[in-house]
């Protein structure tokens, strides 16, 4: 079981955070501080697995990370989920993440992850539900996540009017545009962002 | 009131803060804004309002005033509304607050909803953070939505269905109905929850695991299945079809292959066929692979099958990837216990992970490497070990200091090789060494007896190099103390004997007692070794003043040590030399070491290896004293006496389990009395000394005979030798009484000539019974090495018609037999 995810940057500012596990909210903010401590000190030619810190319950914990560029994402597991296994969902995560994103908005970048935080929640609640791996296929939860979006958009959406109207010249121009999924196509802002693949 | 800004805007002016500071103070702005916000009611942006909360909550700050809205959010009927109070939901409010329970309609209400994507929602949030009272109550709901035909829904019911029977495990039996055709869904994201669903109910009952044995051959044709199928666009990663469900599928299949013989059987073709063809290069292949093994290893598998995942284990080993090395070092160390030879072929490679740069694996390899440790490779790896030692970061050295001790305890070759090997323990890493390592060290030290002058000369030259380890000091002070006059006397055999004076060592150890590195218990330590060599060396006077010094140190222990030392040499000087006199050998208590590295054995029982208390010694020093008073010399060793009742029978059995790698021959095995100079490690003697053991070996037809004969009181030898060690003559007393009165508090003791040495265990009481009722058996081994002929003094001490009687008595008419 998956007891939580977390998202932060190089500095250790959190862009998401997930606990399938209840805590108090100063805990969980330690917890955020104490992993990125204990991440954040590992060198770059190291295994990606670690034993969990004292707060989050210690060495029957493991915590798998997974670095790209600015972004770290971290899966506390405990010992029912395969290391390896794990290691492979987050690829698959990021991947959805930066896919579903893009769609939404061109060239996605962290600043989309930390401006868009209830969208990323969705999408991830696509993937993994209760600690648990709920879909692991991309076009799925990207098909989902979009038409729950289109659902919300028809009915003002959060922010109101004026987004659906940009969203609407944006749409204006999809026929042309050859949208390829194919992930090594998309231009990613950040430029030394290793390849998904 | 202005309309609320947007979450952007508020996301945006938070990134212009430059300090904590500023930005608390844009919070605390913007929340006081949306608390008024709420208090108008306003419909329309509340969702706005909440997810600005639920912003702020994950940048750490208190969120818990929202929790309301995010109820009337979820009850809301606009599906934006719904979708960030469900979020809300989730992320602020949890089982212990009162206001969850509310939320128990709407999800009951949006369970049933028209719009998939509500439905979905709700099943969310009851997954994630449903407590027990809302499991119970919507259980029905989720069993009635896992038959459905739609997979979006199926699946996430699937997933709810694990958190509800996690939070109340009696409801398990109503999903029992509906797993019926779970596994035959074409849609892999139903079909992976399923399996989920199937493990988790599996784990949890056994009789669940019972009943879904029989999916075991959908499971392969699933499983064959994926593999075999080409290319499917939508399932691929890196060429591998759907290798989430191929895992999943595999971990069931190991919890349902466990410790039954059918169902490995039948998945017995499909492991070695995942096994074999699973593509190796990329992560993913790694993945599977790696389930497989753990699946194999968990089942009852077939030998080729087992020898083919270890070996897909060792290729693991040397792959590039460091993720995979790590995952193999944690699987071989999961099955060294079981499959040990297998293991042992990639010694080499595991040995050479301890050179890796990362913490992980070094520490995986360590652990693995003290489980490998044999009498076979125990030089070739110490070696490697030690130099592990040195060069590793502090964190290891603990441990690795210890797991080297008990290796060394277990397999060491020679008393030679063990004591060097101590030694660099100590010196490299003494001050990580553990602290109840110096007592286990001493003991070991003092069962080896023909090493002490070696060992002595070793430790004195450590000391005059360095004094900060503390470990070393102590257990150098402490042999110093005991042996001193070896050392002045050069008598070392082993290596060159260095020259040292009196002076010299008795400056030593008293620059122990004031430099400022020594810990107060290393003090206590040189203090005493002082003390006792004031029976070894001569100046004598010298330790006098240094002891009356510390009579008024400020260290209460210091203090309480020298001033009883004071009166040593005051009052009690004739007891002095008997108390200060050579520490006899200690029995070998269980070894104590870190219990996580290695196991004593790990193919036999646990209950095998018990600590046995250690005698008191000074019990043992005080029937010394008196045996001294009574021996009137130094010509005759006294005995070496065990008071502590010793464990009966099943001692063949026990030595056996100790014994594991060494192969011993034959049942019982007494072995010689601790410290000969036998290749057999001194532990043996844990099994030994029992009574009915000895009792059981056949006598050689030695005669018995009649030792005293006075008083009324006889005592009878009768005679029976240790079988593979000829050298041991074990002798059961027995002492009858046959005047009309008990003879109680009867205490036999015996000494012998010093090329003997003698270990007397525990009589049966201490009663003799009057009118011959009765009889005290006692049981005394002999080692008797040099073959000479045996002879012994007896004293014995017994209350008769209330008076206490003494006598002492020589024993020269043993039989040939006995000690040829």
């Amino acid at each position: 079981m998956i007891k939580a995810i977390l998202i932060f940057n190089n500095h250790g500012k959190p862009r998401l955070s997930k606990f399938y596990e209840h805590f108090n909210e100063d805990i969980e903010q330690q917890i955020i501080r104490e992993t990125f401590h204990l991440v954040s000190k590992r060198d770059e030619n190291v295994c990606n697995f670690l034993e969990g810190g004292m707060l989050i319950g210690g060495s029957d914990y493991k915590l798998i990370y997974r670095h790209y560029a600015t972004l770290y994402f971290v899966f506390c597991v405990d010992s029912s989920e395969s290391e390896l296994g794990i290691l492979d969902l987050i690829q698959v995560n990021s991947q959805v993440f930066v896919e579903t994103l893009d769609k939404c908005f061109e060239n996605v970048c962290e600043l989309d992850l930390i401006f868009h935080v209830d969208k990323v929640h969705h999408i991830l609640a696509e993937m993994v539900m209760g600690g648990m791996v709920l879909e692991t296929n991309m076009n799925e939860i990207i098909t989902q996540v979009d038409l729950q979006n289109k659902m919300e958009k028809s009915e003002a959406g959060i922010a109101g009017a004026p987004a659906r109207a940009v969203s609407a010249v944006k749409n204006m121009n999809l026929p042309e545009m050859p949208r390829n999924i194919n992930i090594g196509d998309i231009s990613i802002k950040v430029p030394n962002l290793p390849s998904f693949k | 009131m202005p309309a609320p800004i947007r979450l952007r805007e508020l996301i945006r002016t938070i990134r212009t803060a430059r300090t904590q500071a500023e930005e608390r103070e844009m919070i605390q702005k913007e929340c006081a804004a949306i608390r008024s916000s709420f208090r108008e009611e306003d419909n329309t942006y509340r969702c706005r309002n909440v997810a600005k909360l639920l912003y702020m909550h994950m940048l750490g700050y208190p969120a818990h005033f929202g929790q309301l809205e995010c109820l009337k959010l979820i009850a809301s009927q606009k599906f934006t509304d719904k979708r960030i109070g469900y979020l809300g939901a989730m992320l602020l409010l949890d089982e212990r607050q009162d206001v969850h329970l509310l939320m128990t309609n709407c999800i009951k209400n949006d369970l049933n909803h028209s719009t998939q994507y509500v439905q979905g929602l709700a099943l969310c949030t009851l997954g994630c953070m449903g407590s027990s009272e809302m499991c119970r109550d919507l259980a029905g709901e989720v069993e009635k939505l896992l038959k459905t035909s739609n997979s979006y829904l199926r699946k996430k019911a699937a997933l709810c269905a694990v958190h509800v029977i996690r939070k109340v495990p009696e409801l398990m039996e109503m999903f029992l109905p509906a797993t019926k055709n779970l596994l035959s869904e074409k849609n892999h994201g139903v079909l992976h929850t399923s399996v989920v669903l199937l493990t988790e109910m599996c784990e949890r009952s056994p009789d669940m695991l019972a009943h879904f044995r029989k999916l075991v051959p959908q499971l392969v044709r699933i499983l064959k299945n994926l593999i075999m199928s080409g290319y499917s666009p939508e399932h691929d990663v890196s060429g591998i079809s759907d290798p989430f469900l191929q895992v999943r599928i595999l971990r069931l299949l190991r919890i349902l292959g466990k410790n039954d013989d059918d169902s490995s059987e039948a998945m017995n073709d499909i492991l070695a066929q995942v096994a074999t063809n699973t593509e190796t290069s990329k992560n993913v292949g790694n993945a599977i692979l790696y389930e497989t093994v753990l699946t194999i290893m968990d089942i009852k598998s077939e030998s080729g099958l087992r020898v083919l995942a270890i070996n897909i284990l060792g290729r693991f080993l040397l792959n590039n990837d460091k993720n995979i090395r790590y995952v193999a070092l944690t699987s071989l160390l999961k099955t060294v216990q079981t499959d040990h030879n297998a293991v042992q072929r990639h010694r080499s490679t595991i040995v050479d992970c301890l050179k890796d740069l990362d913490v992980s694996i070094k520490r995986r390899a360590m652990e693995l490497s003290f489980a490998l440790v044999n009498g076979n490779n125990i030089r070739g790896m110490m070696k490697e070990l030690l130099y592990f030692l040195d060069s590793c970061d502090p964190e290891f050295k603990a441990d690795c200091a210890s797991g080297v001790f008990l290796a060394a305890e277990k397999y060491a070759p020679s008393k030679r090789w063990h004591i060097d090997t101590i030694m660099r323990v100590l010196t490299t890493a003494g001050s990580y060494v553990r602290d109840d390592s110096v007592p286990n060290l001493i003991q070991l030290i003092t069962n080896s007896v023909e090493m002490h002058a070696y060992t002595v000369q070793r430790l004195y030259k450590a000391l005059l190099d360095d004094i900060s380890q503390q470990p070393l000091v102590q257990v150098a002070s402490w042999c110093i103390g005991e042996y001193g006059d070896l050392l002045v006397s050069g008598q070392c055999e082993e290596e060159e004997p260095i020259q040292v004076t009196e002076d010299e060592v008795l400056d030593v150890l008293e620059g122990l007692l004031v430099s400022n590195l020594s810990t107060p218990v290393t003090r206590g330590y040189s203090l005493t070794a002082i003390m006792k060599l004031s029976t070894r060396f001569s100046s004598v006077n010298r330790i006098k003043k240094v002891v009356s010094i510390y009579g008024s140190s400020i260290d209460v222990e210091l203090q309480q040590r020298a001033v009883e030392y004071n009166a040593l040499f005051k009052k009690y000087d004739h007891m002095r030399s008997a108390l200060l006199e050579r520490m006899p050998i200690m029995e070998k208590t269980a070894s104590n070491g870190p219990t996580e590295i290695v196991q004593t054995n790990g193919e036999t029982d646990p209950s095998v290896v018990e600590t046995k208390h250690p005698p008191p010694v000074t019990q043992s020093t005080n029937q010394a004293t008196d045996l001294l008073d009574l021996l009137g010399g130094n010509d005759m060793v006294p005995v070496i006496q065990t008071s502590v009742p010793t464990k009966p029978a099943s001692a063949g059995g026990e030595l056996l389990d100790l014994l594991g790698d060494l192969s011993l021959s034959g049942g019982p095995a007494p072995t010689p009395a601790p410290s000969v100079p036998t290749s057999q490690p001194p532990f043996l003697l844990d099994g030994l000394s029992s009574q009915p053991l000895f009792n059981d070996i056949a006598a050689a037809g030695i005669p018995p005979m009649t030792a005293y004969n006075k008083n009324g009181l006889k005592i009878d030898f009768t005679f029976e030798r240790a079988n593979p060690n000829p050298n041991i003559a074990v002798i059961t007393i027995n002492a009858s009484n046959s005047t009309e009165a008990d003879m109680t508090d009867f205490v036999f003791q015996a000494a012998v000539p010093k090329t003997f040495q003698l270990q007397l265990l525990s009589p049966s009481s201490n009663v003799v019974p009057a009118l011959n009722q009765g009889t005290v058996t006692q049981v005394i081994r002999v080692l008797n090495p040099q073959k000479q002929q045996l002879r012994m003094r007896i004293k014995l001490t017994y209350t008769h018609r209330a008076s206490s009687i003494q006598d002492l008595a020589e024993v020269n008419n043993f039989p040939p037999q006995s000690w040829q």
